[in-house]
């Protein structure tokens, strides 16, 4: 599933016109994806020099900050959506920035490759570690520092006291709500405080 | 090669100051580049900081090592591209560069004599207000961009305040919405070295024919080792001796002052670093670019000449290199512009009307920001651009930021890095086809 396709299906959630911060923007594609298609405004955060670049070089506001730092910046309820789109799997605080997203955002909208697909637990169960078109890394240069399922993201944001508006996976373009957890390559949430 | 002219322009009207006061007439010295476009939209403003000039870009002609201060960053195909837009360089009042400044006969007194130490202390504000009625004479209603750095940048800052319909675009550079005590307690030592200089008589020098050289020279020293970072200064000297490297090399530098910069307009210590550079090459001296903390090379450098056991004499390299700048910045500075900038520095605070709280007092701001600092820039650190940038958000203003990895300190933002000039370069870009340059 190409980083375009889930943007396209992710972008389907963001209402209309909302001020919307993208934790994890990269190149800035989704925001002005969003500013184009939806009217909405609003910042991506990236930690990254050359994507910080390339948001400057698409007019996409962003600034640059290490999320492991967290949001002080952002004030409560600051933004109507919070995007975290594949960038929950690179973070070390992750049940701390899942909390700030909720916070920051009326709702916030995570997805990451759910590890629990079922190519995936063939992999393991064979005894090596994925390695597919949605998990592209070898197990010793992975970017992912956080290997977490579906099911897991839900568990957590219960723990965290956050509310599930939706939740469903993604896989092909297509939105998976029969068995994601075994069916989907990415996992997407939608929640509330 | 972009060729400078410095030019002048005298405004007849009195200027009313911050603190109350007026300056009764005066002239500001401006150079600009490229040329306006039709439409009148292409013109950005560069705000200078402590000591430099409105020689911003270009050379003069027929002079050798002219260049304006920020010539890395605009000129033609530069990321401030002067082939696209319309760039204008003012110096300040008060300073001492051509604009009306402490040196200048004072209007309000029959017998001629200059300003001195009655020339009115000026603020941010002040120059902005006059750099705007500079520009209406010029025909700039409305900039597309106001851009400087460090106390160029508080202007730029300043601008979206004072005249936030007059700029779409404010690019503030390793800058601060105000100094810290640590950053007010620095001015001050270099302000208490010039004025209990013997030669300073009260700021009134100029009718002794006497310069307060002294107190210029270490107010200059306080700031350079402000302006780098410990790790550079560790890279470029070290524990390095100036003995051995008189001895060993006899390095342009050692046996005297680099090449030194011509004109006065010159920025700061990171031009004069570069070129002490090639103290690197001296026979015997190690590369220190894989350890820039300086412990392990510093002991081989020990090594290599003897102490003087001198408690005078110039010891260490970077003593040399400081009195080097000392010297070179107390020929060309004038004493009472350095306390006028210094104070203007310490004064700037456009949260204080608001109970100190930044946000409000952005509220008014209309202008595109692009905020840059520089993560080893430990006199406008990036936290406090992060102040800027948080109020931007709370006021949901356009605004990008970037906080580049560089290890010069704050000297960075007048350096070559190709992250910072790849996002301003881009940033300007963006602008052009905004404007249709």
């Amino acid at each position: 599933m190409s980083d375009q396709s889930i943007q396209h299906a992710l972008a389907q959630l963001v209402p209309q016109g909302a001020r919307v911060l993208d934790l994890g923007c990269g190149d800035g594609a989704m925001l002005a994806y969003l500013q184009a298609t939806r009217g909405c405004s609003g910042y991506g955060v990236e930690i990254d020099d050359a994507n910080v670049l390339a948001c400057v070089k698409r007019g996409v506001n962003v600034i640059q900050l290490n999320l492991d730092e967290g949001l002080a910046m952002f004030d409560d309820a600051s933004f109507d959506v919070v995007l975290q789109i594949d960038t929950l799997q690179h973070l070390r605080n992750a049940e701390v920035m899942l909390r700030e997203t909720a916070r920051v955002g009326r709702i916030g909208i995570v997805a990451f490759p759910n590890f629990a697909h079922w190519p995936n637990r063939l992999s393991v169960l064979a005894g090596r570690m994925p390695v597919t078109k949605r998990l592209p890394y070898q197990w010793y240069d992975t970017p992912n520092i956080r290997v977490g399922t579906h099911a897991d993201l839900g568990a957590l944001a219960q723990r965290a006291g956050l509310r599930v508006v939706d939740s469903f996976g993604l896989q092909d373009g297509h939105t998976v709500r029969f068995m994601p957890n075994w069916r989907a390559g990415t996992s997407v949430y939608k929640l509330a405080r | 090669m972009l060729i400078a002219t410095s030019q002048s322009m005298h405004f007849a009207e009195p200027l009313a100051l911050t603190s109350g006061t007026s300056i009764r007439a005066y002239d500001l010295s401006y150079e600009t580049y490229g040329s306006l476009n039709a439409d009148r939209s292409n013109a950005v403003l560069v705000c200078h900081a402590l000591n430099a000039s409105h020689h911003v870009a270009g050379v003069y002609e027929g002079q050798a090592k002219s260049e304006g201060w920020w010539h890395s960053m605009i000129g033609p195909g530069k990321p401030l591209d002067t082939d696209r837009f319309f760039v204008i360089g003012i110096n300040n009042l008060g300073s001492c560069f051509g604009s009306t400044g402490p040196m200048h006969a004072n209007p309000d007194r029959a017998d001629g004599q200059v300003y001195g130490a009655d020339f009115p202390v000026v603020t941010v504000e002040d120059w902005v207000n006059a750099q705007a009625l500079l520009l209406d004479r010029l025909g700039v209603e409305t900039l597309a961009a106001v851009m400087g750095g460090s106390l160029g940048g508080m202007q730029a800052l300043g601008w979206t305040l004072q005249y936030p319909d007059r700029l779409r675009h404010a690019v503030v550079i390793a800058s601060a919405p105000n100094l810290t005590a640590e950053n007010i307690a620095f001015n001050e030592v270099a302000r208490r070295a010039i004025v209990t200089d013997p030669d300073f008589h009260g700021g009134n020098f100029y009718q002794h024919s006497v310069v307060p050289k002294r107190g210029l020279r270490i107010a200059r020293m306080i700031g350079h080792i402000t302006y780098l970072s410990d790790d550079v200064m560790n890279e470029k000297f070290g524990r390095q001796l100036r003995n051995a490297v008189a001895n060993g090399g006899a390095t342009e530098f050692a046996a005297g002052p680099p090449q030194g910069k011509l004109a006065p307009s010159g920025g700061s210590a990171a031009h004069e670093v570069a070129s002490v550079g090639a103290t690197e090459s001296a026979p015997g001296r190690p590369k220190l670019a894989s350890t820039p903390s300086g412990g392990s090379a510093a002991h081989e450098v020990a090594s290599v000449g003897a102490y003087l056991y001198s408690t005078q004499e110039v010891e260490f390299q970077i003593e040399s290199y400081l009195r080097y700048q000392g010297d070179k910045f107390a020929d060309y500075f004038d004493a009472n512009t350095y306390l006028l900038i210094t104070r203007a520095l310490d004064y700037f605070d456009p949260a204080r009307e608001h109970g100190g709280n930044l946000s409000k007092a952005l509220a008014g701001a209309k202008a595109k920001f692009l905020l840059v600092s520089f993560a080893t820039d430990w006199r406008f650190a990036p936290a406090r651009s992060r102040e800027i940038v948080k109020a931007l958000l709370d006021n949901q203003r356009d605004v990008s930021y970037a906080e580049i990895d560089a290890p010069h300190g704050h000297d960075a933002f007048l350096l070559d890095d190709a992250r910072y000039h790849g996002v301003v370069r881009a940033y300007f870009n963006n602008m052009a086809q905004e404007v249709g340059v």
